[in-house]
């Protein structure tokens, strides 16, 4: 298996392929701003939680650093796996506030962001990549290693995975890598 | 290969598989209609324990059910242990995967699949790949959602719920039930001495398994039921759909999900293939799900193959193919 690209994402920083990304805001407001660079017109953004934020723009600015997938190769195969510890836990914590005592309004559009794999669909919808999905969550981010290697020995595809952990809107860590398995060989 | 040498569900119908496939059998349901179970919830109709369960000690005892069947050690090196779940002990899902893992002793991290409705069928497929890379022998894999105001207050918001018992590929159905429930599957793999040691007529091997995302919708499915249909292609593999004898669909009883799992059928020419929905005995029992529905399939199908599938939030669909082994001269 071969990294072909990589980013990391803090709420102070992001490291695109070893070289800082410059950026004027921090947090949530960071990501919104990379979203105004990188992506533009995709007004979905807007409803995500900061979950989905992260994975999404990390996903945006992973997949257009690399010719690779620009050039459209098995595009639609690339298998998309994340993993994080605390699972969808700040967007059910806004969630909760919505179904409070004496404050009863459940509401729709924060409960379907109250399952941590929603972020894998949402960059499975933004780049049209109907292979695998899948969320893990575990103690540590290199408890995901065997899990991808087993993965990889089963699936001929390329896989964009990493850890994607979010427990406040100013509060989340990404490491992303778009991975070319060995045996696509192209 | 990898093959089932254990495995339990515990539900409001009964403890143990067993217990399980005959109150299915008999006709008899979990669903009731509950009108003061969390404040300010609207009445619904869900299949829920009589008191209500701890989330970890439920997965316990489930998991302790099946490892008396598998006669395995769950504290050697060799075994790992997959939790699926949605919303794990109250939004917190690594904490009860560990508290379950060193309650058996186990040396290993705990491996928590949370890929909404897909997630039993999908911890499956991962336990089948670990175990066929080598990474590990064995692998416990347990499945429970314990609903909660929580679950149920957003199903309401979504106008998902059906009010009375569910009726999955009918014209007439309108929406899922909530159910709960814990289930376990033990897999191992060729060679070990769990497998030598496990002397039944009939065994079970996990073929094929696979997982695809619709890339459509987060919430509804593909209309053409593209994912679930590539995951049908997958698992089956140049197999004969005459070869199947059952699939377990989802058979959520919402409008769409059962319309997509119809279309995904027709394509891959199963329309004629006979289908389990069990919802309307368990509801929909979230992370213990793909692993309960699995149990019940290889249960009402104690030779052949089968395939168990299933779709969910997120888009994602998943599906596995299991086949019988049958064995001479074992007793």
């Amino acid at each position: 298996m071969r990294v072909e690209s990589e980013i990391v994402i803090t709420p102070e920083a992001v490291v695109l392929n070893g070289e800082h990304v410059a950026v004027q805001e921090t947090g949530d407001k960071m990501l919104v701003e990379l979203y105004r660079h990188y992506v533009g017109a995709y007004p979905k953004f807007f409803k995500m939680d900061t979950l989905c934020r992260l994975g999404f723009i990390a996903a945006e600015m992973v997949l257009k650093s690399t010719d690779r997938f620009t050039d459209g190769i098995q595009n639609t195969e690339c298998a998309i796996i994340l993993a994080n510890r605390s699972a969808s836990i700040q967007n059910d914590t806004d969630y909760l506030t919505t179904i409070s005592d004496g404050n009863y309004y459940p509401s729709p559009a924060l409960f379907v962001y109250t399952l941590p794999n929603i972020v894998t669909g949402e960059i499975a919808i933004r780049h049209h990549l109907q292979g695998e999905t899948a969320f893990y969550v575990l103690d540590k981010p290199e408890e995901l290693e065997p899990i991808l290697l087993s993965t990889l020995n089963d699936k001929n595809t390329p896989v964009l995975a990493g850890w994607c952990e979010c427990s406040g809107p100013n509060m989340f860590y990404a490491k992303i890598q778009l991975i070319w398995n060995n045996l696509s060989n192209n | 290969m990898v093959y089932c040498i254990g495995h339990s569900i515990i539900s409001p119908l009964g403890e143990g598989s067993q217990a399980n496939a005959t109150a299915v059998q008999a006709g008899r349901s979990g669903l009731r209609v509950h009108t003061s179970r969390f404040a300010d919830v609207e009445p619904f109709c869900a299949s829920l324990f009589e008191t209500p369960q701890d989330f970890t000690a439920l997965c316990i005892r489930s998991v302790e059910m099946a490892l008396k069947e598998a006669k395995i050690k769950p504290e050697e090196p060799g075994v790992v242990f997959i939790l699926s779940t949605t919303k794990g002990d109250n939004l917190d899902l690594i904490t009860p995967a560990q508290a379950i893992a060193r309650h058996f002793g186990n040396p290993n991290p705990p491996i928590v699949v949370s890929n909404a409705c897909t997630s039993g069928v999908c911890a499956q497929i991962t336990a089948k790949r670990l175990l066929e890379s080598g990474i590990y022998e064995t692998a416990v894999v347990v499945g429970c959602d314990i609903q909660t105001r929580f679950i149920v207050s957003g199903f309401q918001s979504f106008k998902a719920l059906s009010p009375e018992p569910c009726k999955p590929f009918s014209p007439d159905r309108n929406g899922l039930n909530l159910g709960e429930a814990a289930a376990t599957i033990v897999y191992t793999r060729t060679q070990t001495a769990s497998l030598t040691e496990h002397r039944t007529q009939i065994r079970w091997i996990l073929e094929a398994g696979s997982i695809h995302n619709d890339a459509n919708h987060l919430s509804a499915p593909s209309r053409t039921g593209e994912g679930a249909y590539r995951c049908l292609m997958d698992v089956l593999d140049g197999t004969d759909p005459k070869d199947i004898h059952l699939i377990g669909v989802h058979g959520t009883a919402t409008l769409y999900n059962d319309d997509m799992e119809k279309a995904a059928l027709e394509r891959a020419g199963m329309a004629n293939t006979p289908v389990s929905a069990l919802k309307p005995f368990f509801g929909h029992t979230m992370g213990a799900a793909g692993i309960l529905e699995t149990i019940l399939c290889m249960m009402q199908l104690q030779q052949g193959t089968c395939i168990k599938m299933l779709s969910g939030f997120g888009g994602v669909n998943a599906a596995i193919k299991l086949k019988v082994e049958r064995r001479k001269g074992e007793s």
